[in-house]
């Protein structure tokens, strides 16, 4: 959700017409400096915008943090093959909600994205792969890319460039592994949503066989102001080696729940405390899942650090997709990993063996356990049963339900016993009372 | 040659080719990793996970049946971290999987138990209910049971690039995914069984063969399909001298895994209630039992006295004998009862192959060949509906060589979808189109041409100096109906051909003559039916029948002789490429005798010293005297097959004396007709093959 306004502490880059009245408009976007980066990038090789793009150290939003400059740069020059720029839009990692802000408020922030991207792989069309539960995005974003034809950003001879590139949305249908981004290509070419072997990675093999550029909405959205300032300045706004902004996701326990544009290495104790609010009702904060329900789960004492890609790595997590999840004392750690591990049981595609059976398997023998019907060995049989699947699986859906049952077990493991021996779960008298 | 790449397996250095798969690689030294998912031949799917090997420097396991081969890679397969995930995925695998292999349709051939023994996981420690759906039949041959699927997608691989149908798809996900039909709720395809063959576990069964018994009760018969010219090796499954089921699962035999619906399941004209079992003579104008002694008594009576009186015999063969049978019967024919009178139902034109090849070497493709040809071209005929294999080869060589492939049809065949160019002509214009394709044509590196009944007598001759205008190697193949069509001809079942395609020195008479005679003492027909269309017999004759089955020509007969089918015999074919396969008897039957048998005990009362009866004694025969037959007898006994040598020919058949019976995947002439397997599937609500 949108609060009325940002919080002082807050660096509004990607987020700064979100509050202008009509700010989805092309009117509004262009009063404020809009399509201006790419009218700079008309003017440059595709070699320059790269190269700029490089220097902004800006990494992939959408989870992975893989340097966006250098995915652009394995794209293929020259080749006769048609080439895409895909904006994957299937947010659909829980406790995200970022990329939808950015769609129903600067539309054009994410099709001017495209357009440099389009223009730096020399690409001829882009597609917008929406998750099928924002249907009402989609309106906005084709009267969006309506707007811009009209303009003469896309279509045929762009701004007298000699350049042809159009764009259009496709709409998900309700599957959260059509956000990896083989299985995305799959579904956009109206297969099944299953991912593909790689590589070949989408850069060289992508939709349709040719070179494609794929990256997450946020990612293209916070290449303009990176044309428009120098990829210098947007690295300045984060850490080393993580560049610029980034909107992060608080939801949970905290008195101010929404989406924040934070400096990259933002503490996140700070980001709890003083963004969000605070842990609700002066309780004490637990555990803290810091890059979306895929990610291992930090206890309170781990949450003392730089939400950058690296540091939240060196904590034994992920910054992912900036979906934090923050959970006070009251909550119930096998619940948790319960509800979670139904969510990827799911939506486990089911190709592989480990994912399609392990999710299943972790998700029913979670449940029993938070139902009172836990055996002692069952604790060993989720730590296990995560590990066969981690690193073993076709794509990362499988570590994405592995990683939070190992950390959620590891690090709480004290009240998973709590469990056992047909105990009813001791939160659930005092979650009953709040 | 691209430069070999060199890597370690488990500390043995490998050397393959360039783009070679890491599990292939190890195969070559004889370190098997595990897999199900993978089929060779077949794309990449990665799915199963049991292939997880280690390689130096990669962070995580990888699958050795997508990982390349590079220089300098090392490989483990035999760490503790592998064997560990190994038995992790085979328990991954029977987590949902019943238990039940001591009543599974599959158990003792299951490659899941075999993984379970080899890797596994022997105890559960799932204690969940076991995820579950009822079985569901796709078709009238195929059911599929969900709770046994591992998910390999070798079905739907096989269906959709093996096959070329596509009928198999995946529905739901996660857990509950499944596979089903594309199309609603029953299949539309080709019911040629691929998927249940290619299914490592029970999940999909064979409505012919399950819960009848167990594999390691039956007997497993390698032989020829009694069907179409392909030549399919098929694997019969006999149980207490019954046919149980057919199969290829050891990928043996020229046709690999390949087995179209009538190799698989349509044995079952063999114990058909019409199958005849006791020689039938005309009394008081009904046709009656008599004792064999009786029946060949009244035969050889009435064969001596159009001999003695010199009434012309004619005499009709075969396209289903065996090559044993039918040269014996020309030599009965010709040097016992002096009669030219010898012809058989001609489906394509061979004769005339042979002649306007001249003897030529390499002038006929073998199945191999039209899986490595650069370029085939298909005149006249739909090959997935008449000749599957041969449509399963040509498809297989443009996935995986991407051949060229050129068509010239009346109509749309299923080759269109991969096919360069098809050409759609009316009847007569086959040779003519193929003729305007010159200058695609010249343009390759080699050639396969594969033809049907429409280019037939000087048309041939013409199609071969066509071929030779292109100034490429180019080889033939001369579509026949049958199982040994090529056989008949090739043993000189012709009015002016010998064995060898020798020319005689005076014809006899045609099919068409003989039947149109008036002055015809004795017609003596040998397994087929000239007068299935309401044609008469010859009047006055003696119409003596050898068969299966009461057909149409049988009802006509004055003695019925009841022969055994080719699942009951010995003896050697020459499929539809002259390569001559070896036929194995799988089952007996009482009261019948094999044409050889009736052959060598009519020649005995006649008194004609023709050589031994035997199927041993008269392929040394064909080997030693046959043109184009001299063969090795120790490899063809071993069940290798071996095309004929080139043989120069010296005469084409003529227009109009060649015609294809037009058969389609579910029907396969009289014997078709006695498969009720084949109408079962083909009545199946389905609309492939439908208008």
């Amino acid at each position: 959700m949108l609060h009325p306004e940002p919080h002082p502490l807050e660096v509004t880059v990607l987020t700064r017409r979100f509050r202008l009245p009509n700010s989805a408009s092309i009117e509004v976007y262009l009063a404020t400096r809009g399509y201006e980066a790419f009218r700079k990038a008309l003017a440059l090789t595709p070699e320059q915008i790269i190269e700029e793009v490089k220097k902004s150290n800006l990494r992939g939003r959408g989870g992975a943090g893989f340097p966006t400059g250098l995915k652009w740069s394995f794209v293929p020059r020259g080749t006769a093959r048609p080439k895409y720029v895909v904006a994957n839009a299937d947010e659909g990692e829980p406790g995200t909600c970022k990329d939808r802000l950015l769609m129903q408020y600067d539309p054009h922030a994410l099709i001017e994205g495209m357009l440099i991207a389009g223009r730096a792989v020399e690409a001829s069309a882009g597609y917008i792969y929406v998750r099928g539960e924002y249907r009402y995005l989609i309106e906005i974003l084709d009267r969006a890319i309506e707007e811009a034809r009209g303009r003469g950003f896309l279509g045929r001879n762009i701004l007298g460039s000699g350049w042809d590139f159009d764009l259009h949305t496709h709409s998900g249908a309700g599957s959260y592994e059509c956000g990896e981004e083989s299985a995305l290509l799959e579904s956009l070419e109206g297969k099944r949503g299953v991912p593909r072997i790689r590589p070949p990675f989408p850069a060289t093999a992508g939709l349709f066989g040719c070179p494609t550029v794929l990256n997450n909405v946020e990612t293209f959205c916070a290449v303009p102001p990176i044309l428009l300032e120098g990829g210098a300045a947007f690295a300045a706004l984060g850490t080393p080696r993580n560049g610029g902004t980034r909107l992060f996701a608080i939801s949970g326990h905290v008195r101010r729940p929404g989406v924040y544009e934070l400096p990259m290495g933002f503490n996140l104790l700070r980001m709890i405390e003083e963004v969000a609010g605070g842990v609700r009702e002066g309780r004490k904060l637990k555990a803290v899942i810091p890059g979306g329900s895929s990610c291992p789960v930090l206890r309170a004492e781990e949450c003392d650090l730089a939400m950058d890609f690296d540091s939240v790595a060196r904590a034994g997590s992920m910054l992912g997709s900036g979906g934090v999840i923050v959970m006070d004392e009251t909550t119930c750690m096998v619940k948790a990993a319960a509800r979670i591990l139904r969510f990827y049981a799911h939506e486990s595609c089911g190709f592989c063996t480990p994912c399609r059976e392990g999710t299943a398997w972790l998700a029913k023998v979670l449940a029993r356990l938070h139902e009172g019907g836990g055996r002692a060995e069952d604790i060993a049989t989720v730590r296990e049963t995560a590990r066969n699947m981690l690193g073993r699986t076709f794509c990362p859906l499988g570590d994405a339900a592995a990683m939070p049952a190992l950390s959620f077990v590891e690090k709480f493991r004290e009240e998973f016993e709590a469990h056992l021996e047909g105990r009813p779960c001791p939160f659930e008298e005092v979650a009953a009372h709040a | 040659m691209p430069e070999a790449v060199r890597l370690t397996i488990d500390g043995r250095t490998v050397e393959v080719e360039p783009g070679t798969l890491v599990i292939e690689a190890a195969r070559r030294v004889g370190i098997r990793i595990p897999s199900f998912c993978y089929y060779e031949g077949l794309s990449l799917a990665g799915a199963c996970r049991m292939c997880l090997v280690e390689v130096e420097k990669a962070p995580k396991l990888q699958t050795a049946c997508t990982l390349v081969a590079a220089p300098g890679m090392v490989v483990r397969t035999d760490t503790p971290q592998v064997a560990e995930a190994r038995r992790a995925m085979v328990e991954f695998l029977l987590t949902n999987h019943p238990l039940d292999c001591p009543v599974c349709d599959k158990g003792g051939e299951c490659e899941l138990q075999d993984m379970a023994f080899a890797y596994g996981a022997a105890e559960s420690r799932y204690a969940e209910a076991k995820y579950h759906v009822p079985e569901r039949a796709f078709s009238p041959v195929v059911y599929y049971d969900r709770p046994r699927c591992i998910l390999c997608y070798r079905c739907v691989r096989v269906c959709e690039e093996g096959m070329g149908v596509g009928a198999l798809g995946v529905i739901n996900r996660g857990g509950r995914s499944e596979i089903a039909p594309n199309r609603g709720d029953r299949l539309e395809c080709d019911e040629c069984g691929a998927c249940i063959d290619i299914c490592p576990v029970g999940a999909l069964t064979s409505g012919m063969y399950r819960y009848r018994t167990r594999p390691w009760e039956m007997q497993h018969v390698g032989t020829i399909c009694a069907h179409c010219s392909d030549g399919c090796k098929t694997t019969l499954g006999v149980y207490h001298n019954d046919i149980i089921r057919g199969n290829n699962r050891d990928r043996s035999g020229l046709n690999g895994e390949f087995l179209c619906l009538k190799g698989r399941y349509a044995a079952d004209f063999v114990d058909h209630p019409e199958r005849l079992r006791s020689p039938l003579a005309r009394r008081d104008g009904r046709l009656a039992p008599v004792s064999w002694a009786e029946a060949l008594a009244l035969a050889a009576e009435r064969i001596r006295r159009a001999v003695e009186r010199g009434g012309p015999i004619g005499i009709i063969g075969s396209n289903h004998t065996t090559n044993e049978e039918n040269y014996y019967l020309q030599k009965l024919a010709r040097q016992g009862l002096g009669t030219r009178n010898l012809d058989h139902h001609r489906t394509g034109d061979v004769p005339a192959l042979m002649a306007a090849l001249g003897g030529r070497p390499g002038g006929e493709a073998t199945l191999a060949e039209l899986y490595t040809a650069r370029a085939v071209l298909v005149a006249g005929s739909d090959l997935a509906q008449q000749h599957p294999l041969l449509s399963w080869q040509i498809r297989a060589d443009w996935r995986h060589h991407q051949a060229h492939l050129y068509v010239v049809t009346r109509g749309p065949v299923r080759e269109d979808r991969y096919a360069l160019r098809s050409l759609r002509v009316s009847p007569g214009e086959e040779l003519a189109g193929v003729i305007s394709l010159a200058e695609e044509l010249k343009r390759e590196p080699q050639l396969v041409v594969v033809f049907g009944d429409a280019i037939q007598g000087g048309d041939v001759a013409r199609l071969v100096e066509f071929g030779d205008s292109l100034n490429i190697p180019v080889k033939y193949v001369c579509l026949v109906d049958y199982s040994n069509s090529r056989g008949a001809a090739d043993m000189g079942l012709l009015p002016d051909l010998g064995p060898g395609y020798q020319p005689l020195a005076e014809p006899g008479l045609s099919l068409a003559e003989m039947l149109a005679a008036e002055d015809l003492e004795v017609l003596w027909v040998v397994g087929a039916n000239p007068l299935k269309d309401g044609r008469r017999a010859p009047p006055g004759a003696f119409v003596l029948v050898q068969d299966l089955f009461l057909t149409e020509t049988a009802q006509a007969a004055d003695l019925v002789l009841p022969a055994a089918s080719a699942y009951e015999k010995t003896g050697t074919v020459t499929n539809v490429c002259g390569q001559v396969q070896r036929l194995r008897p799988a089952v007996s039957r009482s009261g019948v005798k094999t044409d050889l048998e009736i052959f060598g005990l009519l020649a005995h009362r006649l008194g004609l010293d023709l050589g031994p009866a035997t199927p041993e004694a008269v392929l040394s025969e064909i080997l030693a005297t046959t043109p184009g037959y001299d063969l090795p007898l120790d490899l063809l006994a071993a069940g290798v097959s071996l095309q004929t040598r080139p043989v120069a020919g010296a005469a084409a058949s003529r227009r109009g004396e060649v015609r294809s019976a037009g058969d389609t995947l579910f029907t396969s002439g009289t014997l078709g007709r006695y498969a009720d397997i084949l109408s079962r599937v083909e009545e199946a609500p389905g609309g492939l093959y439908r208008g």
